[in-house]
This record gives structure tokens, sequence and C-alpha cells, in this order.
């Protein structure tokens, strides 16, 4: 995916939104800004499909050597597809985090927005003031 | 995420600016802006596992006490006697409160300068620094013919750990640095600036930590990366200087070791010397401590799984009852798997003892084991 289309939490998630069978279904993962941020990851705790998301709080966790964070989504709804293997394999999210490393699909609820995120260039933004 | 801004209150050391230039992340610490990684904790984990890494620990405090009555007064207050060291010998030990509550865990040698000059140097943990000057001020006006000087300011201090620590260090200074045995040390010169070089470390590698005044820091820092060059010598952080410690099995203050902890319940009974009638601050409540076993005592754990156990995690027993706590944890990359350091019930602290670790509400079991879970191929020299 281009990053430069996608929309960003400020805690460092992205999430790409697209049409399928009249839903809307999001697709989510962290960006290459906060894997370096994080470093040595060893540890990723992902939903399970049918868990219910909620927008601002969180999702999962990751950890590195140096600390744990935890993953917030960035949209409301439902989990329908976990990024299988990928907690087995975090160095494919280090190699290609807007493609590969996605983690998590979302099917929104209907009234999801997606207006509190950033777009690009504001996220860019913040990451280059933090 | 990021904490790279830092107060303008924090100091810097004399390598502060190397470290920004290589492209360091920068975290506050004790006070210090320090590195905590370059690139990546377990690449420079692994450099020192495997070659070799430098570390500024200039960050550490560095006391310096001289006088006829130097040795009696540092007897007084630590666990261990160090008026009997002989000239460039060094010793673990702790500073303990009368309660036998650790104060500091520190570094002392005795040395002596080319001009002749005998004295004491005691390095303490930049955490502590500033109680223990307080601490010792009191004792020390009680011995008005030995004089302390608190040397940190004007030193820089660089640990070179690893492997080829010996082959780098060859190439910087002569036969005599070499040839340092374990825990021994001297007073010598580097490329003509003035240095304490002893064969020490906190890694569980063999290595060497040089002194150097703060002026010179910079130059003799460029030159041990530049001796190591051609052995894979890397700049080492924070980062890998905690899991290579823990690795070891090393305690480090705040997590294992505080006020409200006691050298036994540590496993550090090694350095408390109660010989005789020897007399210290918080020897008689060390004796009535030493009279029975404690009721808790520093294990190491191992984990399944990937998940790493952090401090504060509570130990259970398998009907699910607290028995303990973790004090440090990380995933060792070494063993490629969760390790942890942890206070748990005597009666739980043998090997292979099975606990559980409850992990912000999901519990991993975990197996009590020996310390250290790191030793490194050779012995020590």
């Amino acid at each position: 995916m281009n990053p430069e289309q996608l929309k960003y939490n400020p805690t460092h998630e992205w999430v790409s939104v697209e049409q399928s069978d009249g839903k809307r279904v999001a697709t989510i993962g962290i960006t290459d800004f906060a894997l370096e941020q994080l470093t040595d990851l060893v540890y990723m705790d992902l939903p399970k499909v049918g868990e219910e998301v909620q927008q601002g709080e969180a999702f999962g966790e990751v950890e590195s050597v140096k600390a744990v964070s935890n993953l917030y989504s960035p949209v409301d709804g439902r989990v329908i597809e976990v990024h299988e293997g990928i907690v087995d394999n975090l160095d494919q999210l280090g190699q290609d985090p807007y493609g590969e490393g996605w983690l998590i699909k979302v099917e929104l609820a209907d009234d999801a927005t997606l207006d509190h995120l950033l777009d690009h260039e504001a996220y860019r933004k913040q990451c280059s003031e933090s | 995420m990021t904490d790279s801004s830092s107060a303008p209150a924090l100091r810097k050391t004399p390598l502060h600016s190397w470290h920004v230039g290589r492209g360091a992340r920068m975290v506050a610490f004790a006070g210090y802006e320090m590195p905590v990684l370059y690139t990546s904790i377990v690449a420079e984990h692994q450099a020192t596992r495997q070659a070799a890494g430098a570390f500024d620990i200039s960050h550490m405090g560095r006391l310096r006490f001289e006088g006829p009555r130097a040795g009696q007064l540092l007897d007084h207050l630590l666990t261990r006697r160090v008026s009997d060291l002989a000239v460039g010998r060094f010793r673990y030990s702790l500073i303990c409160n009368e309660e036998g509550g650790i104060l500091d865990d520190v570094l002392i040698s005795f040395l002596e300068s080319p001009s002749g000059r005998q004295f004491y140097l005691m390095v303490v943990n930049a955490g502590n620094h500033a109680k223990i000057c307080r601490w010792l001020t009191p004792h020390a006006a009680d011995y008005p013919d030995v004089h302390m000087h608190d040397a940190t300011d004007s030193t820089a201090m660089i640990s070179v750990q690893g492997p080829h620590a010996e082959a780098i260090v060859a190439k910087l200074f002569d036969v005599h640095v070499v040839r340092l045995k374990y825990y021994r040390g001297l007073v010598t010169e580097q490329m003509g600036k003035a240095c304490i070089v002893s064969r020490t470390g906190y890694t569980g590698e063999d290595g060497f930590e040089l002194i150097v005044k703060a002026d010179d820091a910079l130059r003799v820092w460029e030159n041990v990366m530049l001796a190591g060059r051609d052995l894979g010598i890397e700049p080492a952080g924070l980062g890998a200087r905690d899991t290579l410690r823990l690795e070891a099995g090393m305690p480090l203050y705040g997590h294992e070791l505080s006020e409200s902890i006691d050298p036994f319940s540590a496993d550090l009974g090694f350095a408390v010397d109660l010989a005789g009638d020897r007399t210290f601050i918080g020897a008689d409540a060390l004796r009535r401590l030493a009279s029975r076993p404690t009721p808790q005592v520093r294990v190491g754990l191992t984990l399944e799984g990937r998940r790493p156990a952090r401090e504060g995690a509570q130990v259970l027993d398998t009907e699910g009852r607290t028995v303990g706590e973790v004090t440090s944890g990380t995933f060792s990359p070494t063993l490629q798997r969760p390790i942890a350091m942890a206070y748990l019930a005597r009666e739980l602290a043998r090997p292979d003892q099975i606990v559980q670790v409850d992990i912000r509400g999901s519990r991993s079991d975990a197996r009590v084991v020996e310390l250290p879970f790191y030793r490194r191929p050779r012995p020590s020299p």
C-alpha cells in the first residue's frame, strides 16, 4: 500500500479502508516510524476474529526488548481477519509494514468515521516534531 | 513514544556529542542524557557477546579517598573490608544502612599513581551518587585526615567488553594492561593521557573499564573505536548494557536492590564480611539477618513463549497464590527466550521449580533457574 494514501492514528497505527460486498473493511498496521522507535520486536498480541475494536482503545500490544506498547484501534468495528503468522515473523513486519506487515482487518461499524484520523502529511509532520 | 527531547537540567557526559553525532537515541537516565541505543539493542548486545562493545559509563559516580585512615573509614562504611586490599586490587561491596538495607552496590579499588600516591576509588551507581555523598559526609567528618574527592565531573568512564576486548586493549596500552587479571587494575597512560584501567565490567564478558580526564575522553574513546574497528567493535547503549547484565545474572540497583532489600535476600551474602567481631554500619542488623534464612530470595526465571515478564509482574504458585515479584525482565538475545529476575519465597527457590508469572492479566509458566543465565565460553583470564 502507498503510505501517502493511508490514514493514521496519532499513536502510529495506519489504516486503509476499502469497499467489499457493500461493507467497509479497514486494514490496520503500524508505521515504519513506530517500528523504528520500538526496535528489536520480540512479541505481539493481536485480537481474535469476531472481537470488537473501538477507536482509541487498545486492540493488542507490541513488545520490544526494552518495553511494551499498546496498539490502538483507529476505528470502530469488528475483527474479520487476523494476519496469522505475523506474530511469529516480526522481521516481516519491519521489512514491509505497509504491505505484508498488515495486522488485522476490521469491518467498520455502520456509524464509524475516519474524520478524526491524520492524513499522511499531518502524520509525517507529527513524527518530525516529536 | 519518543523521549529524545530532554529537560534542560539533564547533564551530559564528555562523550555526549559523539553519541548524538552517531545518531544514538538519547534518553534521560539518573539525571544524565545517555544513549539507550545507536542502531538496535539486540545488535549491540550480540556485538558485545561475539566481538566487542564500547560503553560510555561516565554517568557513574567516581569518589576518591586519600589519607592514612582512608581504609578505616571505608571499612566502617562498607559490608566488606577494603583496608586489606593490595595495590591494584578491586572488590565488589555493598553500602548498607543501620537496618541492613542496601544503600548502594559499589566497586572499590586501591590504586597507586605513578608519583607514588595511594588512594581508594569507589564507583557508585549514578542514581545513588548524590545519596551516597550525603551519607558519607557526616561519617567522613570523623576522619578529618581523609580527603574525599568527587571526581565524577572531571573524569569520564569507558567500558570495553567482549571476547575481543583484550585484543583491542593490547593495541592501546602496554603489556601490563593486557596481563591484568580479573578485578585488577592500574594507573597508566593511553597515548600520553592519564588513565586508570581495570579488568572489570558488567556484561558477563571479559572486558576493561577506563577512567580518563574529561578533556581526554573523546580522544581516548575514538582511539578505542579505531583500535576495535577491524575487530568488530560497536558502540553500545544502556539498552544493551541492561540485557547483558541481566543475562549475566547481575543485580541492578533500583530493580533487584533497594533500601528495603538486605544482602542475603539479594543472594549477595558473599559481599558481607561478618568475620570475627568486625563492626561497620549495619553489621548488627546483618548478623541478625544472617542467623536464619530470609523469607524471600533473588532467583532467575526462564519463561515459555516469547513474551517477557517485566518489573512488577507477580509470581504465583500453582494454586494461584502470590509468592514473589519480578524485578527485571527482558527477551534474552542469547537464549532467545524471555528471562527475568525475581524475589521468590525461599521454599520455592530451587532449580526447575515451576511457577507462574502474571503478565498483564495472562499467566505464563516460568521455571526457576540458577543464575547466571549466560556464562561466557572461556573462563576468566
